[in-house]
């Protein structure tokens, strides 16, 4: 075995076994299931025609679908910005009884099945619901419209900010914050001229994480969106509808378009994370 | 407010109020951001939870359980065991090897290779779905070869797990790099050098490291695979009895307004989050324990 695993480039003191084994096996399982027949889709969408592509991104619905998507995940990720700092920061710096299970109900939304998330929430919302017959009285309705959608949106979108945010609240250089006090700044002053600033950039990264990740979010939005033509469908939808509509041609280029879409997303926001964390403002 | 005497007394012991408050926020604030915090997640968290129970027991204990004896419900239950016992193992063999290869040597290519692993996150669960429908269903590439051979992967349980496979992907090696790479060499060298083969050394060695990192990833891993919906629902079919998973049949039954038994459904699924997030804490607790100890 430590023939194959033998290395030829730099570090060639290595005497740990399995190279070839390992890595071998990795990329063939990675080809094998992500690879292939991710690239199989990219070749079926460049068989459109452009009159095709034309027809479909044309479409008034799909368009208002990638509207609707794009707005309701904004306004999710603006939601969790804001409370995601708020509760990173109460659960970093603050001491009091029930701390622990506050930091692990912050996962539930990656631990709890987007189905079941889906029609609780819509059980809340809904005119007859919970909160629903409260907000109804007032003339809003959740339930069954893109505010609904964005609400799902804020459950599932929760732990990116949080957990971007903690490690990096934690870091924090105290001794700067002494430093800023003892120069004469009021808590306040420290806070938006000092800590914020720094917490600035992974506000920014947790937040496009959020946005990127909601994107494609299907389960928990279909229940409470109501899945209406034109008013409260998202993209996942279009493209699940038309592949029930054996309409391959379309779900394929939606499809592809919403993969290009994410992979540019995530690829600049890994970049950013490097780029922040080789220039972290204070550490 | 104002620290400005705080200035002088920079010294821990002798700290003036003024700086303690320069440096803290007031209690009365602290409590403020508390109490608004702890009131938001009830709010966004446990209200659907509690939703879930009040739902499913509405019409009494007795109605909860009948729920249970549906032969589609058992069935769907039955399925996505299935599912996660052939998922997570493959995808644990998966992420141990990734992690050594990665972690344990320099090549070429390595960033490039992480960050494919990392693919499978950034695509929408309909997506991961649709591209083995593209690849496997009757009207994609090799749809006509395994018709011809009397195949059936999607609409079928295969594709469910493929699916599965998908969106569970880069779970396990994500938590396993990291680590491994913290850990670093010197230990598995020293017992190659010392006559160990890589499979002791494995074994013996990097597996009692890393043993918290592989309960964390696995538990992860099941948690997504017993849940998974949207990239199930386009591969699965809706076949009852057939190829309807747990959260599928959650979503037949609550079309189907019958709340009680997909309530009851879901709370089921409830359950393996609480399960999840309480060994994600314990391991979680070890982690850090372990690691304080060492340094």
């Amino acid at each position: 075995m430590t023939g194959v695993a033998e290395k030829k480039r730099k570090k060639s003191a290595s005497i740990i076994p399995g190279f070839g084994l390992t890595l071998g096996f990795t990329v063939l399982y990675l080809s094998l299931l992500v690879l292939i027949p991710l690239s199989a889709t990219f070749f079926k969408a460049a068989h459109l025609t452009w009159p095709q592509l034309r027809e479909i991104f044309t479409d008034r619905q799909v368009l208002l679908a990638f509207r609707l998507s794009f707005v309701s995940a904004a306004e999710a990720a603006l939601v969790n910005v804001f409370f995601g700092l708020l509760v990173a920061w109460v659960l970093v710096r603050y001491r009091f009884p029930g701390r622990g299970l506050l930091d692990s109900m912050v996962d539930l939304p990656f631990a709890l099945p987007t189905a079941v998330a889906g029609i609780a929430l819509t059980e809340i919302y809904a005119s007859t619901g919970w909160v629903g017959s409260i907000l109804d009285r007032f003339g809003i309705q959740v339930a069954y419209t893109p505010l609904g959608i964005t609400v799902a949106l804020i459950f599932i979108g929760l732990p990116f900010v949080v957990r971007t945010l903690q490690p990096v609240i934690e870091d924090l250089d105290h001794e700067v914050e002494e430093a800023a006090a003892s120069l004469g700044a009021s808590r306040w002053q420290t806070f938006s001229k000092v800590i914020f600033p720094a917490l600035l950039p992974p506000l920014f990264t947790g937040g496009s994480l959020a946005f990127a990740r909601v994107l494609g979010e299907y389960g928990s939005v279909i229940f409470i969106s109501g899945n209406m033509p034109m008013k409260t469908e998202i993209v996942p939808l279009i493209i699940v509808s038309k592949l029930e509509q054996y309409d391959y041609a379309g779900a394929t280029a939606v499809a592809s378009a919403m993969l290009v879409l994410s992979f540019t997303l995530l690829l600049s926001i890994n970049l950013l994370q490097k780029w922040v964390g080789s220039r972290a403002p204070i550490r | 407010m104002g620290g400005k005497q705080g200035a002088h007394s920079m010294n821990s012991g002798r700290e003036s109020n003024t700086n303690k408050n320069a440096v803290t926020e007031p209690r009365w604030f602290q409590w403020l951001l508390i109490a608004i915090a702890v009131g938001y997640l009830a709010f966004l968290l446990l209200l659907p939870l509690a939703s879930v129970f009040v739902n499913a027991f509405q019409k009494g204990v007795q109605a909860y359980f009948h729920s249970f004896a549906d032969a589609d419900t058992l069935f769907s239950i039955r399925l996505t065991l299935l599912i996660a016992a052939i998922a997570v193992p493959l995808n644990l063999t998966f992420g141990v090897a990734a992690s050594w290869a990665i972690a344990k040597f320099d090549f070429r290519g390595k960033n490039l290779l992480t960050t494919l692993i990392d693919l499978p996150f950034a695509v929408s669960p309909v997506v991961a779905g649709l591209i083995y429908v593209l690849l496997f269903g009757k009207q994609g590439w090799l749809g006509p070869w395994l018709d011809a051979h009397d195949i059936k992967l999607i609409f079928a349980v295969p594709g469910i797990v493929l699916a599965t496979i998908f969106v569970t992907f880069p779970m396990v090696a994500r938590e396993l790099i990291p680590l491994m790479q913290e850990q670093g060499n010197q230990e598995e060298e020293a017992a190659i050098t010392l006559g160990a083969s890589g499979w002791q050394t494995f074994w013996r060695v990097t597996l009692p490291n890393i043993k918290w990192g592989v309960v964390y990833g696995v538990i992860l891993t099941n948690a997504r695979a017993m849940g998974e919906f949207g990239a199930v629902s386009v591969v699965s079919g809706h076949i009852r009895g057939m190829t309807t998973t747990l959260p599928l049949q959650v979503e037949i039954l609550y079309n189907e307004y019958n709340f009680v038994s997909a309530f009851s459904a879901s709370s089921l699924l409830c359950f393996l989050a609480f399960l999840t997030l309480i060994v994600k804490a314990i391991v979680e607790r070890r982690m850090k324990k372990e690691r304080t100890f060492e340094g």
